[in-house]
């Protein structure tokens, strides 16, 4: 889904939302709303009230009119708002649903794999009748008919219909790219893909029916400032519905219209109102960043976040360690220890692999006649080295977990790569010495937070290129590339606005706690995790939960799917397999980790926003009270229009501005409830001031210049 | 107003500050058991009564403890007084207390509110006085701290560990009773004696006036009951005029000691509080929120006071204040307390739910009066009764800092604990309570013709009255406002309702928090936590007070001391 921005006001969307605000006057809908369920029915009994006036010749008929008719608009602006919020999510599904057009998928039977593609029998069927276990082939320009996974084959996919994204992606059997979403589009090559989804599961099904807020529950906090405004709603109940008596006592009375009138104004119709549209635009707000929230309680749980856990590779650091210096053993010469390195490297596809080769082509211009696009060359295959050496020398060594190693073999040159103890041990086991000098570099390379990578050639007696050649075969080390990590820029500074908001940044790393260090220190990082396997992740996710804390952490593969799952808040990248996406409780369409931190800022943003209309509704009690208490006692005592410090014209006039200001509210508040309150990373205390004096002290003053403003205006209309 | 008078209040408000400190980290030894120099009385009691002192009560225990006994208590006492012609020390003889007001009493006293719709010399022997309700005046008040402390226990401890669980009740009734209330009571009480507060079981004495005339002057052991009464915040007189009695009262200095007694201990438990949850900075935040409200209440009351009553001036009355003329609005007070201290003690026995009065209320300005009757509205939380004005003001905190805490982005935290759907539904049953009964009630007797009958005084005056007066029981404060009949059917159980009412449903729902709260991990504190210290907070949680709390009457309060206090400038008085 191309999250397109809408304005605010988007026509189509207004338009469709007055229609659903008088729609959702069901008062089956509206209970679920108790303090707007009160407005409604005030709204209905001042009609009741109306219409016995009318026919039974009452006075002051206009009055209750106009009273009457603000009740119903307070009613439907809030019925407004939430369509409007809602409008904007289902624009967005209506989107999603064009996209998906009837699609044909190619079937496959079961048995029948492993041919070549133009010779698999398949036969066309509708994307509605594929089931979960079924097989479908996927050639190019077939759109992918259901979600599932790649047992076959490689393509690059266009996934725009789902992240926005233009730039295709992989996708291939087996690994942590096995995953495609039904509404993609295969671009070359074919896959044989297993439907895991049933039509209406599938994930843009579940994405139009999140969008449009089908399954939406209310979240804790929501439920519990719920009960917070019924409780105040029933507070204010007491005090409206015990003036009657209380009039009667001082020989007046108070009519119901009025008192209808005080007790809609005293209740936080405000919040009341403004309450759901501001959970849907949270998680709207998601949306625009690309980000699907399974629920709306995923989205708070991120603004409660403690501790963040990041990946450093490719969240923290760029991903892939660039070679930025070779360091020659003693009796070396740096020229010839690059060489090595390079040749060593040819075959190597890893990014660090490729930023060896490149940097020996830059530094020392070696091999610059068949390297001009040294890194394209790597890809396609060992054809520089092919050059080099003649094909039947060359065998490359594969890295394994074992040896902790690479290298190739060639014209009986053997040239290793790899962690320094693990090459040492290769050294010694082919009778060479390790120089003393090798330890010192490995050192200040890991204290630096970069990766030593040593190189040692053994040179087979009697063959090979007879430059140098080691005597008697035994193997030497030639010298050590520095391997560094390149930090992201900027990264430092978000961190600084977590540790701001109180969260704390712990990274994750494979690699030895002395790197780690080193990195976390250059990145800003508060802590770190060296070494670490899934299961230490999944360790640390505990021990911080167990401390009270709430922890979120992206990301993408099977092995991730645990972590993901413990976690508070766990965002799978769309990139990621199945499990993790299925673990995790949101789902970063872009695929990028660094979004965690504006997860979190959204989540922050709307109990913000929550809070911070709470406090606005409820500080506007105070000027309606001066408004309304004077007037309705104008007749009874006249010495209570002291009180009227707002120096309305008349009762009327004060109880009808307090009305209008009261419902108008709504509506001004809308485009504050949908985009949120303005959010910038501070320390608690800070935010708190801030927003205190905005929605606090602003919530006192702006009624007090609104009823006024309104009271001034009905005068010169005419309308009391 | 004199500047005597501002050193009179200020001197007291720094006593008040003084003593929070120590006395308030002696409560936490008493409340944790480390203050052990009474142990074999404490085991004794435990031991005849058959209390497992190990045994941590979860919430629902402890609130059916609380309960059990102060029915029992309850029942015993309107026995007693029911009985009270057969029973010893009687020398009056006194008959039986009439049903309801046995009733009536009986309640009154449980719930340490002490509302009196009797005369104590005229109805009271001294063994009901001594057996029961000096006995409520030391139960109820342990009972109202004992209650405070768990609510304390439920914010500190880790939710992994109480797993709802706060503390056993009997024990902590036995110890707030046995080293805060008594120790404290026999160190003050003879300086009460020593000037002149009398302590006998004599027949009441009749004597003849230098004017001839026959005169009873009512005797009994006054003393130890009337300590108690400040400490307890209880509020009950031994005699109908209460502190304002010269045997109750005898002295500017007696009634200094008063309102200081008053004030003592819901200072202390503020520290306390502090302490036993780790966070001192919070507990002084909300003695400042406390503070604050008692400040101006009692400036407030002080003016208007010292201002008079415009009318007396306009008719040529002097109401300057010179050396030998108090000035101002002396009508209802004694000459002996002046203006200043009859206004202090009117807002320190409104804010600590004592009710002990050495003025009538009734005779304040109509702004003088509201001043009390707006104290008890607030909920009693302005350092409140003993236990309770803590507890009610810590409901009001977290319903602050849920109101406020969104604001700062993340679900709101009270000391590592998060408030939700059950916390906030608890602390709104709370909430919602005293204005349900004080309204309801109020509304009814307003136009009922039982509830009118009383009525001493028409216009708005007579609705502050019965206003006040469910105020009064609601919030257990029990002084009365006086002009209203209290002592008929319709008063005697719409009173004893109120106060059983204002006093267990609110404790329920309150000990339901804190069981909630003790099933709660403690999430630890950062720099994204709502702050609950400092000058920001207390301001948020005064104004949350006001709004939720004291707004709620301002209808009710603008037809009554509001429009009063208009018309009296306007030349009208009622």
């Amino acid at each position: 889904m191309a999250a397109q921005k809408r304005a605010l006001f988007d026509p189509p969307i207004v338009r469709r939302a007055i229609g659903d605000a008088f729609r959702k006057l069901d008062p089956r809908h509206m209970v679920r709303n108790p303090v707007m369920f009160v407005v409604l029915v005030g709204s209905a009994f001042t009609t009741v009230v109306l219409a016995r006036d009318v026919l039974g010749g009452g006075h002051a008929v206009g009055f209750t009119l106009q009273i009457a008719l603000w009740l119903w608009f307070t009613v439907l602006f809030a019925n407004f708002a939430e369509a409007m919020a809602e409008g904007r999510g289902k624009a967005q599904a209506d989107d999603l649903r064009a996209s998906r057009t009837l699609t044909q998928a190619k079937r496959l039977d079961a048995s029948d794999t492993g041919g070549e593609p133009d010779k698999l029998e398949f036969e066309l069927v509708l994307a509605s009748s594929l089931r979960k276990g079924d097989l479908m082939l996927c050639t190019p320009g077939d759109i992918i008919a259901s979600d599932g996974e790649v047992i076959e084959g490689v393509a690059s996919v266009d996934e725009s219909a789902i992240t926005g994204e233009s730039a295709p992606v992989i996708r291939e059997s087996g690994g942590d790219r096995s995953a495609v979403t039904g509404g993609t589009k295969v671009l070359s090559d074919y896959l044989v893909i297993r439907i895991i989804s049933n039509p209406g599961e599938t994930f843009i099904d579940r994405m139009i029916a999140l969008i449009e807020g089908a399954q939406r529950q209310k979240t804790p906090n929501e439920i519990a400032l719920t009960i917070l405004l019924s409780g105040l709603t029933i507070i204010f109940l007491f005090a409206v519905a015990t003036l009657q008596p209380f009039a009667m006592y001082s020989h007046g009375s108070a009519a119901v219209p009025v008192l209808i009138a005080l007790l809609v104004c005293l209740i936080p119709t405000t919040i009341g109102g403004l309450l759901s549209a501001i959970g849907i635009a949270g998680m709207d707000r998601m949306i625009q960043h690309n980000v699907i929230a399974m629920s709306g309680r995923s989205v708070e749980a991120a603004g409660d976040v403690n501790t963040l856990l990041l990946d450093k590779t490719g969240t923290i650091t760029l991903g892939n360690r660039q070679a930025v210096e070779f360091v020659p053993m003693p009796g070396v010469e740096e020229n010839y220890l690059a060489d090595r390195a390079q040749l060593a490297s040819l075959p190597d596809e890893t990014p660090e692999g490729r930023s060896i080769v490149v940097l020996a082509k830059e530094k020392f211009g070696l091999r610059g006649r068949v390297l001009a696009e040294g890194a394209r060359l790597v890809a396609v295959g060992t054809g520089a080295l092919a050059e080099a050496h003649p094909p039947q020398h060359m065998a490359f060594v594969a890295f394994s977990a074992a040896t902790r190693m690479s290298g190739v073999d060639a014209g009986g040159v053997e040239l290793r790569k790899g962690a320094g103890d693990a090459v040492s041990r290769w050294v010694r086991e082919h009778g060479g010495d390790v120089p003393e000098a090798m330890g010192a570099v490995v050192e200040r390379i890991g204290r630096a937070g970069g990766t030593p990578l040593v190189v040692a050639e053994r040179c087979a007696v009697g063959e090979g290129r007879a430059a140098r050649p080691a005597e008697n075969g035994a193997a030497r080390v030639l010298g050590v590339i520095y391997l560094k990590d390149v930090v992201k820029g900027g990264m430092r500074e978000r961190f600084d606005r977590l540790r701001a908001m109180g969260i704390r940044t712990v990274m994750i790393t494979g690699d030895n706690p002395l790197t780690a260090a080193a990195i976390a220190q250059e990145a800003g990082v508060d802590d770190f995790l060296a070494e670490a396997k899934p299961e230490d992740k999944m360790a640390l996710i505990r021990r911080e939960q167990a401390g009270g804390k709430l922890v979120a952490m992206t990301g993408d593969g099977t092995n991730d799917a645990p972590a993901l799952a413990q976690a508070d808040v766990g965002v799978a990248m769309n990139s990621g397999t199945q499990a993790a996406k299925e673990a995790g409780n949101m789902i970063d369409l872009d695929s990028n980790p660094t979004k965690l931190i504006e997860v979190v800022e959204i989540g922050k943003q709307l109990l913000m926003t929550r809070g911070s209309l709470t406090t606005f509704s409820i500080a506007n009690d105070v000027a309606k009270y001066f408004a309304i208490i004077p007037a309705m006692f104008a007749a009874t005592y006249p010495a209570l229009n002291a009180l009227n410090v707002m120096r309305l014209h008349s009762p009327e006039s004060a109880i009808l501005a307090s009305v209008i200001f009261n419902a108008l509210i709504i509506i001004l508040l809308i485009p504050l409830a949908l985009r949120g309150v303005r959010y910038r990373p501070a320390p608690a205390s800070a935010i708190l001031r801030r927003n205190l004096l905005v929605y606090g002290l602003g919530g006192l003053v702006v009624p007090f210049v609104g009823i006024k403003a309104i009271d001034v205006l009905l005068v010169l209309v005419r309308l009391v | 107003m004199t500047a005597a008078g501002w050193l009179q209040i200020g001197v007291f408000s720094l006593a008040v500050l003084l003593v929070t400190k120590p006395l308030g980290l002696y409560l936490v030894r008493v409340y944790d058991g480390t203050a052990g120099w009474l142990r074999p009385v404490e085991r004794l009691i435990y031991g005849l009564s058959g209390v497992d002192p190990d045994d941590d009560q979860h919430w629902t225990r402890y609130a059916g403890a609380m309960l059990l006994f102060s029915a029992a208590s309850m029942l015993l006492t309107y026995l007693v007084l029911r009985l009270q012609g057969a029973l010893p020390l009687n020398p009056q003889q006194l008959p039986a207390v009439a049903d309801r007001q046995a009733f009536e009493t009986a309640a009154s006293f449980t719930t340490n509110t002490n509302w009196q719709s009797y005369g104590g010399e005229s109805t009271m022997s001294y063994f009901s006085q001594m057996t029961q309700l000096a006995f409520h005046n030391f139960v109820s008040a342990a009972a109202g701290m004992a209650v405070a402390v768990a609510l304390v226990r439920g914010i500190a401890r880790r939710g992994s560990e109480a797993r709802g669980r706060l503390g056993n009740f009997w024990v902590d009734l036995v110890r707030g009773t046995l080293y805060a209330l008594l120790p404290l009571s026999l160190l003050l009480v003879p300086i009460l004696v020593q000037q002149g507060v009398i302590q006998n079981f004599r027949p009441y004495v009749q004597l003849t006036t230098l004017e001839g005339a026959k005169q009873t002057l009512a005797m009994g052991p006054v003393a130890s009951q009337e300590i108690i009464k400040q400490l307890g915040t209880n509020g009950g007189g031994f005699f109908n005029a209460n502190s304002a009695h010269p045997f109750e009262n005898p002295t500017p200095w007696t009634n200094f000691w008063s309102m200081f007694a008053i004030f003592m201990i819901p200072s202390a438990l503020t520290y306390m509080f502090g302490r036993m949850v780790s966070n001192q900075r919070h507990g002084w935040a909300v003695w400042a929120a406390m503070f604050a409200f008692f400040a101006a209440g009692a400036s407030t009351a002080y003016w208007a006071e010292a201002r008079g009553n415009p009318i007396h001036a306009a008719r040529g009355v002097d109401v300057a204040t010179t050396g030998a003329n108090p000035g101002g609005n002396m009508e209802g007070k004694e000459v002996r307390f002046g203006i200043a201290n009859s206004a202090l003690f009117a807002v320190a026995t409104t804010d600590a739910s004592c009710g002990a009065v050495n003025a009538m209320h009734d005779s304040f300005t109509p702004l003088g009066g509201l001043v009390p009757l707006l104290n008890i509205q607030l909920g009693e939380v302005v350092f409140g009764g003993v236990g309770a004005g803590l507890y009610g003001m810590i409901v009001m905190v977290v319903l602050t800092v849920f109101i406020a805490g969104l604001m700062v982005g993340r679900t709101p935290e009270y000391l590592g604990k998060k408030i939700q759907a059950r916390e906030v539904q608890m602390a709104m049953l709370y909430a919602l309570v005293f204005p349900a009964a004080i309204l309801t009630l109020t509304a009814l007797s307003a136009v009922l013709p039982a509830g009118l009958a009383g009525l001493g005084n028409a216009g708005p005056h007579g609705l502050s009255e019965i206003l006040y007066a469910f105020t009064s029981t609601a919030g257990n404060n029990g002084s009365a406002f006086a002009g209203l009949t209290g002592s008929t059917y319709y008063y005697n159980t719409m009173f004893g309702i109120n106060t059983l009412v204002g006093r267990f449903a609110m404790m329920v729902p309150m000990l339901a928090l804190a069981g909630f709260l003790a099933e709660k991990r403690i999430a630890p504190e950062s720099a994204g936590t709502f702050p609950v210290t400092g000058l920001l907070f207390v301001t948020l949680l005064v104004g949350v007070i006001l709004i939720v709390s004291a707004l709620t009457f301002f209808p009710a309060l603008s037809l009554g001391p509001i429009v009063e206090q208009l018309l009296m400038g306007a030349g009208r008085v009622f």
